[in-house]
C-alpha cells in the first residue's frame, strides 16, 4: 500500500481539499520551533464544514468523493503526526474556511522528511492558477514568506502557470526553504 | 540564490514564446491527483511532464489534473487526449516512463503501448 511519504505530499493532498472547497486563498505555514517540533498549518477560505462533517473527517470512511466510499487524506496526515509524537487539529467554519494543523517531533525516528515544497507549490499553481497561495517557512535561522501575488506583480500580464515560470517557482521555493531548514531538519543539508 | 530579478528576465522570454502557442489543435495530458495518485507518485510524474514540455518547447501540449477515477491500484494514471477526443490511458507511471511518453507520444506521435491500460489488462 503506497503512502504519502513526505510532508510536502501531505500538504499537497490537504491543499487539494481546500481547492475542492472553493478556496481563493490558501496559506501554508511550516515552522520548526525551539521546542523540537515541526508545526504545519494549512488554512483556506473555502466553504468550510459543518460540525457534523468535521467530527467525521478523521474517519477513513468519510469522503467527499463519489467513486468510492473511503477518504484517506486527513486520516493519513493525522497518523503521520501521531507516529512522530505530534498532534493533529482541524477547525472549520461554514463559509469561513478550514484550518488544519499538525505537529511532528523533529528528531523522532518516524517523522517524515519535509520533501519538496517547491514541487507542491508549482503543481498546485498549475492546477488552479487563480488561487492565491502564501507559504511561510520559519526556523531559528529566519523566516521566509512566499506569496503568489508578489510573483504576479512581477509577471504583469504573463500568466503564472507558464511552464518556465512554474519551474522558476519550484526552484525558488526549494532554495529558500533549504536555507531556512538546512541543518535544522536532519534530512536537509545545512546552508552552503 | 534565485531572485525576483531572474523572474523579471524570464517574463520577457516567456512572453515572446507565448505567441507561438497553438493549444486549440493540441494534445491534453491529464494526471490523476487525488490522495491515491499522490501516494502512488503522481507528482513527480506531473513534474516531469511540465519539465520536459518546457525544455522541448512543445507549444501544443497542455497539462491538467483530475481527481480519482476509481482505479486507484493502477495509479499514477495519465491520459493523453488528442484534438479529436481520442484518449490513450497510461497506468502505473513514474518519472522515467513520463519522459518516454513525452519523447515518443507527444513529440513523435507514437503510443508507448507497453505502458497503456490495455497492456496492463493483458498481462
Amino acid at each position: 500500500m503506497p503512502m504519502l511519504r513526505d510532508i510536502s505530499l501531505h500538504i499537497h493532498d490537504l491543499a487539494e481539499n481546500s481547492v475542492a472547497a472553493g478556496a481563493t486563498q490558501i496559506d501554508v505555514m511550516v515552522c520548526a520551533k525551539s521546542d523540537g517540533y515541526l508545526y504545519v498549518e494549512i488554512q483556506d477560505n473555502g466553504c468550510g464544514m459543518s460540525e457534523e462533517l468535521l467530527s467525521r473527517v478523521t474517519d477513513p470512511f468519510t469522503t467527499s468523493r463519489t467513486t468510492r466510499k473511503v477518504g484517506m487524506g486527513i486520516p493519513f496526515f493525522k497518523m503521520a503526526c501521531e507516529q512522530a509524537s505530534g498532534t493533529f487539529q482541524i477547525q472549520s467554519e461554514i463559509e469561513k474556511g478550514t484550518k488544519t494543523c499538525g505537529s511532528f517531533q523533529i528528531r523522532h525516528i518516524d517523522r517524515l522528511p519535509l520533501g519538496n515544497l517547491g514541487e507542491t507549490l508549482s503543481m498546485l499553481i498549475l492546477e488552479k492558477p487563480e488561487i492565491r497561495y502564501t507559504v511561510t517557512a520559519s526556523s531559528e535561522q529566519g523566516t521566509w514568506v512566499f506569496d503568489t501575488d508578489t510573483v504576479r506583480d512581477v509577471l504583469e500580464d504573463t500568466p503564472i502557470q507558464e511552464y518556465e515560470v512554474l519551474q522558476w517557482i519550484k526552484g525558488y521555493v526549494e532554495e529558500h526553504t533549504r536555507n531556512i531548514f538546512g541543518g535544522v531538519l536532519d534530512e536537509i543539508i545545512g546552508r552552503t | 540564490m534565485k531572485s525576483l530579478e531572474e523572474l523579471r528576465a524570464l517574463k520577457e522570454k516567456t512572453k515572446a514564446e507565448m505567441n507561438l502557442r497553438n493549444e486549440q489543435n493540441g494534445l491534453r495530458v491529464v494526471v490523476g491527483m487525488a490522495t491515491c495518485g499522490i501516494a502512488a507518485g503522481a507528482r513527480p510524474v506531473m513534474n516531469t511532464f511540465v519539465e520536459e514540455i518546457a525544455k522541448r518547447q512543445l507549444n501544443n501540449v497542455k497539462v491538467t489534473m483530475t481527481g480519482c477515477i476509481g482505479l486507484c491500484k493502477l495509479e499514477p494514471i495519465v491520459e493523453v487526449i488528442d484534438p479529436s477526443g481520442d484518449k490513450v490511458t497510461y497506468v502505473k507511471m513514474d518519472a522515467q516512463k513520463a519522459a518516454r511518453v513525452v519523447a515518443e507520444h507527444l513529440v513523435n506521435g507514437k503510443i508507448v503501448s507497453e505502458y497503456t491500460i490495455k497492456a496492463e489488462e493483458n498481462s
